[in-house]
């Protein structure tokens, strides 16, 4: 070996990233989302602490309308590796009875996981949290720092961010701030599927095409995941081939039909089609800044 | 996503495998917006198929929202990102873009090209290993080229391609490309890098971006994307001495102590000999530890674990060195300083310095110049504003490991940390250390200066009149010198005027010559203090930070201020000298007061008003002082 392939230099600054909060940060968390990203972001905290084991717990924002294979999945895991997770719940939300049926997908996203993540974070006191967003995802992102820093209020603000020259990052933080920290900034969708299936990460099956019970909601193919989503009078939930592309709650979640049933099919998939990752996803659909909105509010 | 589409319906397998092995390469592109800059990034993501169609749309969208190409597609709509910028019509920031041939994988850092926004191209200049230099042909090498290729090159970028953009608009004419050819060539050939490539091309319209221009015939070199695919960099990475600096201590048990990093440089092996500095303790690699098994041999650039033959004392911020060529340590150092906030840097004043893995106290103990950033012309400055570079000397409280930044950027680089913001305001480039014996220890003196002062009955210190010419510092300085020699007191006066004839007389009335009179003051007062003198200097230093450098000198209760204020009309109508008068009739230049300002302390020990006292009561106003503060024992 002479020259480190684009993976393995991707992987290498990424544990870089990590070894540094671990080194200089009191209290770090990592924010796993049980999703493809998530499972990237956790197999190199494991390889980055090798023979240790990372040396922060993992935290579930949980809005309690993710997919039911989600939470086995994220469950399982974690034993299996013998890490500490922390799940939290907005439980003043669930008195309010909020979900995205009830209160649309906007109010539901605000309180169940944007609020949801203030309060486990202030509640923890963590100083640096972990995320899992990559630059290309999307244009506001593409400008965010890899050390992204967040008021007492855990707002961000663009104007403001610290200039990041070479591997050197500037962790201080004053009492009450916090730091999230994106180290897999510099990675694609492509190279989080190439990395996958490398390494062969395990991934929750809902990526996978299979027979699952849907149904049509102005274009969009939502799962039955349970009993929870309103059916039309009349309406029967429809078997078909479909996948995930991007997981979260399952009603804001959108289904594409397909029969890639295996990780090469999923990435041959994805370099034949033509449109991008996140359009799946129902919040995303305003305004192109609207991203940048929601980041300056505190979303992650 | 066309490339190879035939493989990746036909052999999804056979296609990921052929994937595997490409390369990475890290550019930035600097230019204004006006060159064409965000629509040759844009070109280049359109042309190499990367855009999804949903993006498609959002950029036709857009275009005709607020496009500059009337009914054509605004490609550089689809690299400009935050909102404020996309209604300005210009980049602020620093945006990353993400694309990959079969060849290679590209992070391209997409920077803005005013003067203003010139920390963001140096942000993305740090890890870039190739800079395109944009150049509209229509107007050929301008001042920001010149800014463009020296950040460029102060930031170690090694490989440029120079991209003269709008050939379409000079009628693809090949004497107009090589006379800008010429001329940067001309303007470049101070300058580190280690490659020069020119490519004529018209990102409007593709020619010479992602295939061969038709236009062009005489152009004979590839064009701009097959020469990205091609360029060697990964000599530039693994040519260096092996370093690894150690970022995190391994220890999940009492039986496993290894040493978590990113290597640097040539490969190591197990069993290599290594030097651990800046302890300078030895030992032997006894293996390479990953998540994926042990390693017999690392590479360049790869995060791993290393455990050692030997117990050896290694903590973070050490870096393990190849035995035979090792990083060297100091605590001083010559360096380039980048300045990125709105406070001006200032000399004396601590910040924390932090390295690619250890944080220290530091101070910049002296500006010797700053850069002209647009002609590369050394000028003098006492401090450093928002977007200028200048070349200090930093103190820091311990030896740290480094390397020239030449040599090494990431064991060369820095940055500079506000202590009570903890804002970034500054990077830099390490260039030399200034103690001559590198690997030496600090001498230990068998008699210390507590030793000497006690023999002398007193507290050594320095009393330092500041004041404008003709205030009456000399004067009121030697009464006091007067008076302490009556009391038995071992002093020396050390006086502008006398100083000038002697060690400084080489040295003008520039600021730089300023900083350098001032410098040679304080580390002559220094000495002495040291030998348990009480030590009266009396110079004009005019401005605070000289004086704080003088301060930074000795230690914090040593350093005595005494302002020496008479008002500017009163020292003029003394001019006991007659220089006020010569001043005034420009017969002397950089006469403070005059036509070179006098910069108040703030902070001063000591204030003596002489329009309300006597020279006698001023003097004894400060031997009170001394008493008060038990500088004179009994």
């Amino acid at each position: 070996m002479s020259e480190l392939t684009h993976l393995e230099r991707l992987e290498a600054e990424s544990i870089f990233i990590m070894r540094e909060v671990a080194a200089e940060s009191d209290n770090p968390v990592m924010l796993y989302s049980v999703g493809k990203d998530s499972a990237v972001m956790l197999h190199l905290a494991m390889k980055a602490f090798y023979p240790s084991k990372p040396p922060f717990p993992l935290l579930h924002v949980d809005t309690t309308w993710k997919f039911h294979e989600m939470i086995e999945f994220r469950d399982n895991l974690a034993k299996e590796l013998g890490l500490e997770l922390l799940v939290h719940i907005n439980e003043d939300g669930v008195k309010q009875g909020v979900g995205p049926f009830s209160h649309g997908s906007q109010v539901h996203t605000d309180i169940m996981k944007t609020q949801a993540l203030k309060q486990a974070l202030d509640k923890h006191q963590f100083t640096a949290a972990f995320g899992g967003a990559r630059r290309d995802e999307e244009m506001s992102r593409a400008k965010e720092r890899i050390f992204s820093f967040r008021s007492d209020q855990h707002r961000w603000d663009p104007k403001t961010q610290r200039p990041e020259l070479w591997d050197i990052y500037n962790t201080r933080i004053h009492k009450g701030e916090s730091v999230r920290v994106f180290p897999l900034s510099n990675w694609t969708e492509l190279d989080i599927w190439q990395y996958i299936y490398k390494e062969n990460i395990p991934i929750v099956p809902l990526y996978l095409a299979k027979e699952r019970p849907v149904v049509e909601r102005d274009g969009v193919l939502i799962k039955v995941d349970d009993e929870r989503l309103p059916l039309e009078p009349g309406e029967e939930p429809m078997m078909k081939m479909v996948r995930f592309r991007t997981l979260g709650c399952y009603p804001l979640t959108g289904a594409v039909e397909s029969s890639a049933a295996t990780l090469p099919e999923i990435i041959q998939e994805m370099l034949l089609t033509t449109s991008s990752e996140r359009q799946g996803r129902v919040i995303d659909h305003d305004a192109a800044a609207s991203m940048e909105k929601k980041k300056q509010e505190g979303y992650f | 996503m066309a490339h190879q589409s035939d493989l990746i319906e036909k052999d999804i397998e056979a296609y990921l495998l052929s994937q595997e092995h490409k390369s990475f390469l890290r550019f930035i592109t600097c230019g204004s917006v006006d060159d064409g800059k965000s629509t040759l990034i844009g070109r280049l993501l359109y042309d190499s198929k990367l855009i999804y169609e949903d993006q498609l749309q959002t950029l036709e969208n857009d275009s005709k929202k607020m496009g500059t190409q009337g009914d054509k597609m605004d490609l550089a709509l689809l690299v400009d990102g935050l909102a404020a910028e996309r209604e300005q019509g210009i980049t602020i920031d620093v945006a990353y873009r993400y694309f990959s041939t079969d060849k290679r994988k590209f992070i391209v850092a997409d920077t803005p090209g005013h003067e203003q926004y010139t920390r963001n191209m140096a942000t993305a200049a740090s890890t870039a290993d190739l800079a395109i230099i944009l150049i509209d042909a229509r107007k050929g090498v301008l001042t920001q080229t010149r800014r463009h290729s020296y950040i460029a090159s102060l930031l170690g970028v090694k490989h440029i391609v120079v991209a003269i953009n709008k050939m379409d608009l000079v009628e693809y004419s090949q004497d107009i490309f090589q006379s800008i050819e010429q001329d940067y060539l001309t303007l470049a050939a101070d300058l580190t890098f280690t490659d020069i490539t020119c490519i004529p091309l018209s990102a409007l319209n593709g020619e010479n971006v992602t295939r061969a221009g038709e236009q062009m015939d005489w152009y004979k070199g590839s064009a701009l994307l097959p020469f990205l695919e091609h360029v060697d960099v990964a000599k530039d990475h693994s040519q260096m001495p092996f370093r690894l600096p150690v970022q995190w201590v391994n220890r999940p048990n009492l039986n496993f102590r290894g040493f978590s990093g990113t290597t640097i440089g040539k490969n190591i092996h197990v069993g290599e000999e290594v030097i651990v500095i800046p302890s300078g303790k030895r030992s032997c690699v006894k293996s390479i530890v990953t998540h994926d098994g042990e390693l017999q041999e690392a590479v360049a650039d790869q995060a791993i674990t290393l455990t050692l033959e030997d117990e050896v004392d290694i903590s973070r911020g050490d870096v393990i060195c190849a035995a035979e060529s090792p990083a060297e340590q100091s605590n001083q150092f010559a360096a380039h300083i980048f300045w990125m906030a709105e406070d001006q840097l200032l000399p004396g004043r601590q910040y924390l310095l932090k390295t690619t893995n250890k944080l220290s106290p530091a101070t910049v103990t002296e500006l010797k110049y700053k850069l002209n950033i647009n002609n590369f012309e050394h000028e003098p400055g006492k401090s450093l504003e928002l977007n200028e570079v200048g070349y200090c000397n930093i103190n820091l409280s311990q030896a740290i490991a480094f390397d020239s930044y030449k040599d090494n950027r990431r064991t060369g680089s820095f940055i500079l940390i506000d202590r009570i913001t903890n804002n970034t305001v500054g990077v830099g480039m390490l260039d030399f250390s200034l103690r001559r014996a590198k690997n030496v220890v600090w001498q230990d003196m068998a008699i210390d200066k507590s030793a000497r002062a006690e023999l002398k009955h007193q507290k050594p210190c320095v009393l330092w009149f500041t004041g404008l010419s003709g205030s009456g510092k000399s004067t009121i300085a030697n009464l006091v010198d007067k008076k302490l020699m009556d009391l038995g007191r071992h002093t020396y006066v050390l006086d502008g005027d006398n100083i000038r004839h002697g060690i400084n007389k080489d040295l003008g009335f520039t600021d730089v010559d300023r900083v350098e009179n001032i410098r040679r003051v304080g580390e002559t007062a220094k000495l002495m203090v040291d030998a348990g003198l009480i030590v009266i200097v009396s110079f004009i230093s005019p401005f605070v930070s000289e004086r704080r450098l003088a301060r930074s000198l000795v230690e914090d209760n040593e350093f005595i201020e005494i302002f020496v204020n008479t008002p500017l009309e009163e020292c003029e109508r003394r001019d006991r000298k007659g220089l006020y008068k010569k001043a005034r009739l420009g017969e002397i230049k950089n006469f403070t007061g005059i036509d070179s300002s006098y910069e108040e302390p703030e902070n001063a020990e000591i204030e003596i008003k002489t329009l309300e006292c006597s020279a006698e009561e001023a003097t004894m106003e400060i031997v009170s002082y001394l008493e008060d503060k038990a500088f004179l024992e009994a």
